[in-house]
């Protein structure tokens, strides 16, 4: 019976000297996440390796389930561990393995052994065609193929233990959470800015979130969506602070004073403004978005170029090149699909007009909002003030 | 300061109604299915609830059977009978204004094969009679209609239905939603013609979770739910005795003092609609006499979108619905409204105001006094 996973990482192993700062947030991760399922895990280090091991009961679906969501995991192996023994011991422990997790003996295989371990009296060659050799002759029905095999059975002889593995499940890849400092997301309730912030995560990135809310044009449930989505974001990245900013007397002021086909544009502007504030303070380096390129007005090359420039910080834009199906997709996977797209208006669209402008220009843009110059600092400085910092856990 | 007029979509529950709950799960917590002491003196309270119930109704207790609430009345009043009598005929009868739980399973029953016919309102929500009397015919099994509307308060004449169905259907089903009705007018099922009654606990400053429906004796129905064979099989399931106790003293309180109750919440209506009238914009839909419900009043406002204004008024402490549920990108637009004639553009700028014996004065003053302040802002800044 399956006890212990072996944990494949991929790019960490490619380090050098910080590799240790990688695995050991790999491992803290790990341990994080299996804290808060049904079980008792060990997580541990070996040799240049990652295992998981449980310590007696634990459900197998909910800790695999639980390992593909963490970011820096390749793969991740189920395997049978055994301390250190000799080859009719070995024999024995693979013919078991194969009996029990293929009740179908129809298929072709591959012995593959590693034999770290050099005391071991055989060589690796010779341990794939004599465990080849026994396989054929307790499942008739297997077939040997070498060069694509159906099953590769993999049998490790490392210095102390013993490890038998076939199978490989896919893991997220990316990073560890926690490896690469910090960004600030803007998060709306939308299906684009959860998934944007999800794949800057999975680079090790850990997140801060902005919401923009704009009661009563804004309800009460669309905030509490937007927390929803963060947690369920936070699945994978671990926790996020979340700051909810009372946008409305900002966007009612803009109504008031600026030409309303610029209104989104101008919003925008100090929504970036906003969120970078809030990223300094936290010592964020970047700002993420989930905009995608000429998705709707505001995210026309044009309005990009008159958003971006608002900031001093690197803003992040992960689905820049995405089709919105793509997004939708991802979306999908990490589960926040469902979520997104309850009906609540975000403050984007409340007074979206007619035909915004979709060509703006830097200079134009600056002018209408010397408009704003009587009161829009005092404004801004209120909605810091005022705003309502929510820490999100998964 | 704080003024909850929302009563149509639920009510506070009455201290004497907390009180018995809290005995019945407590001290009394028994199973009336169980053969000993505590289950028998369980049981009591169900039987007095029944008792209580049955004098409000004029009808005998054996005639009132507890479900879940207003869903499962309608569910099992509705499902039920077709069920229990498609082999009469398959034609079965309700209006284009019911609630969901009305609405919803006529589809239901429409997919299983049964011919359903939507007989529409006129301008203040009242059944077309002339329309009713046309669809009425030999294979007409079930009629069911709600006694007040939950989004404007029209009140549909019962009797007068329930007498047409008899002479144009005479073996023709009468089931009446008096969700909204039940408390607010006296009914006696038997004089009106009624053959099923759904009642909702909660809209009566009862709990949540409980209701009842009532069936007249020698009703052709069956059950919808099967098990243990409690309430003779007609409903299975562990008996509520928390939620029955505490619907029993609930329905005993609203008909105590009857007419002073009801009065006052008319006083109350009428006050609303008066301040109301001072106020530019706004007009109520249905009628507003002594013809309407005495609780409901459906607001629609110029130039203002309905989830603003209610989400405006929450941030005051006013607690509103909209007359139906809208968003941007989901426009859900009303039944009811479209079937009174409501023009395109209140249909998402309307209110439903609704009161109960807890409204006071100074609250229906307070939300005009909000309304006033913030209808000229709101209307300031529109989509463009």
């Amino acid at each position: 019976m399956v006890q212990v996973f072996l944990i494949k990482y991929a790019e960490i192993a490619i380090k050098g000297k910080n590799r240790y700062l990688f695995e050991d947030a790999l491992v803290r991760q790990m341990r994080r996440a299996l804290y808060k399922i049904d079980g008792q895990f060990k997580v541990f280090k070996e040799s240049g390796r990652v295992y998981v091991k449980a310590e007696g009961h634990f459900d197998y679906d909910e800790t695999v389930d639980c390992l593909q969501k963490i970011f820096g995991i390749v793969a991740i192996c189920p395997i049978v561990q055994k301390s250190k023994m000799n080859f009719e011991e070995l024999k024995k422990e693979v013919l078991a393995h194969i009996d029990s997790e293929y009740p179908d003996k129809n298929f072709t295989f591959k012995v593959f052994c590693r034999r770290v371990d050099k005391s071991f009296p055989m060589e690796s060659n010779d341990v794939n065609a004599a465990l080849g050799e026994a396989i054929l002759e307790a499942f008739p029905e297997t077939k040997v193929d070498v060069h694509d095999p159906e099953v590769k059975i993999n049998v490790e002889l490392r210095p102390t233990l013993v490890n038998i593995y076939s199978k490989s499940l896919p893991g997220q890849g990316g990073m560890p959470a926690g490896t690469s400092g910090k960004a600030t997301l803007l998060l709306s309730g939308g299906i684009d800015s959860p998934v944007a912030g999800y794949m800057i995560a999975k680079r090790g990135v850990t997140l801060d979130a902005v919401y923009f809310h704009a009661p009563p044009y804004t309800s009460e449930r669309a905030k509490e969506k937007v927390v929803d989505l963060a947690k369920l974001v936070a699945v994978y990245t671990g926790p996020i602070r979340l700051h909810v900013i009372n946008f409305t007397e900002i966007q009612l002021y803009i109504y008031d004073q600026c030409p309303h086909d610029e209104l989104t544009i101008i919003m925008r502007r100090y929504m970036m403004r906003i969120a970078e504030m809030i990223a300094k303070e936290s010592d964020s380096l970047g700002l993420i978005t989930g905009e995608s390129l000429g998705q709707v007005a505001s995210q026309t090359i044009q309005s990009l170029a008159v958003t971006n420039e608002v900031c001093t910080l690197p803003v992040y834009r992960p689905l820049i090149a995405f089709d919105k199906d793509d997004i939708v997709k991802v979306a999908k996977k990490i589960n926040t699909f469902e979520t997104s797209i309850l009906p609540y208006e975000d403050c984007c669209t409340i007074f979206v007009a007619k035909h915004p402008v979709t060509k703006p220009i830097v200079k134009a843009i600056a002018k209408s909002e010397l408009n704003l110059a009587e009161k829009i600092d005092e404004m801004v400085a209120r909605a810091l003030e005022t705003r309502e910092i929510i820490d999100v856990e998964a | 300061m704080e003024a909850y007029l929302d009563n149509s979509a639920t009510t506070r529950v009455l201290d004497s109604v907390k009180e018995i709950m809290i005995k019945t799960m407590t001290e009394d917590f028994g199973n009336p299915s169980s053969l000993h002491k505590k289950g028998v003196d369980a049981e009591h309270y169900v039987k007095a609830a029944r008792e209580e119930i049955a004098k409000t109704l004029k009808a005998k207790p054996a005639e009132i059977i507890f479900t879940s609430g207003g869903t499962e009345s309608n569910n099992m009043a509705i499902i039920g009978t077709a069920l229990a009598n498609r082999r009469r005929g398959k034609h079965i009868i309700t209006s284009t204004i019911e609630h969901a739980s009305v609405y919803n399973v006529f589809g239901f029953l429409e997919e299983e094969g049964f011919r359903v016919s939507y007989v529409p309102v006129d301008e203040h929500g009242h059944l077309r009679l002339d329309e009713l009397e046309k669809v009425l015919d030999d294979e007409t099994i079930l009629v069911s209609v709600m006694y007040v509307n939950n989004e404007i308060g029209s009140v549909n004449p019962v009797g007068e239905i329930a007498k047409l169905v008899r002479a144009k259907a005479p073996r023709a089903l009468v089931h009446v939603d008096a969700i909204q009705a039940y408390g607010k007018f006296r009914i006696n099922p038997k004089q009106l013609g009624i053959d099923l009654l759904s009642v909702s606990a909660h809209k009566i400053h009862g709990p949540k979770g409980i209701g009842f429906l009532y069936i007249k004796e020698g009703t052709k129905i069956r059950p919808i739910l099967f098990g243990g064979g409690q309430q003779k099989g007609m409903r299975s399931g562990t008996d509520n005795v928390p939620g029955a106790a505490g619907l029993g003293v609930a329905a005993r309180e609203m008909y105590n003092d009857f007419d002073k109750k009801t009065d006052y919440l008319y006083h109350i209506k009428e006050m609303f609609i008066e301040k109301l009238g001072t106020i530019e914009g706004t007009r109520v839909n249905g009628l507003t006499g002594r013809d309407s419900a005495p609780h409901v009043v459906s607001v629609s406002f110029d130039g203002v979108r309905s989830e603003v204004l209610l989400h405006a008024l929450e941030d005051k402490g006013v607690y509103v619905s909209s007359g139906s549920a809208c968003s941007s990108n989901h426009p859900a637009v009303s039944g009811t409204l479209k079937g009174i004639g409501v023009e395109k553009e209140y249909l998402d700028a309307t209110l439903r105001f609704s009161f109960s014996i807890f409204t006071t004065e100074a609250e229906i003053e307070y939300c005009i006094q909000c309304l006033s302040e913030l209808l000229p802002m709101l209307r300031r800044y529109r989509r463009m």
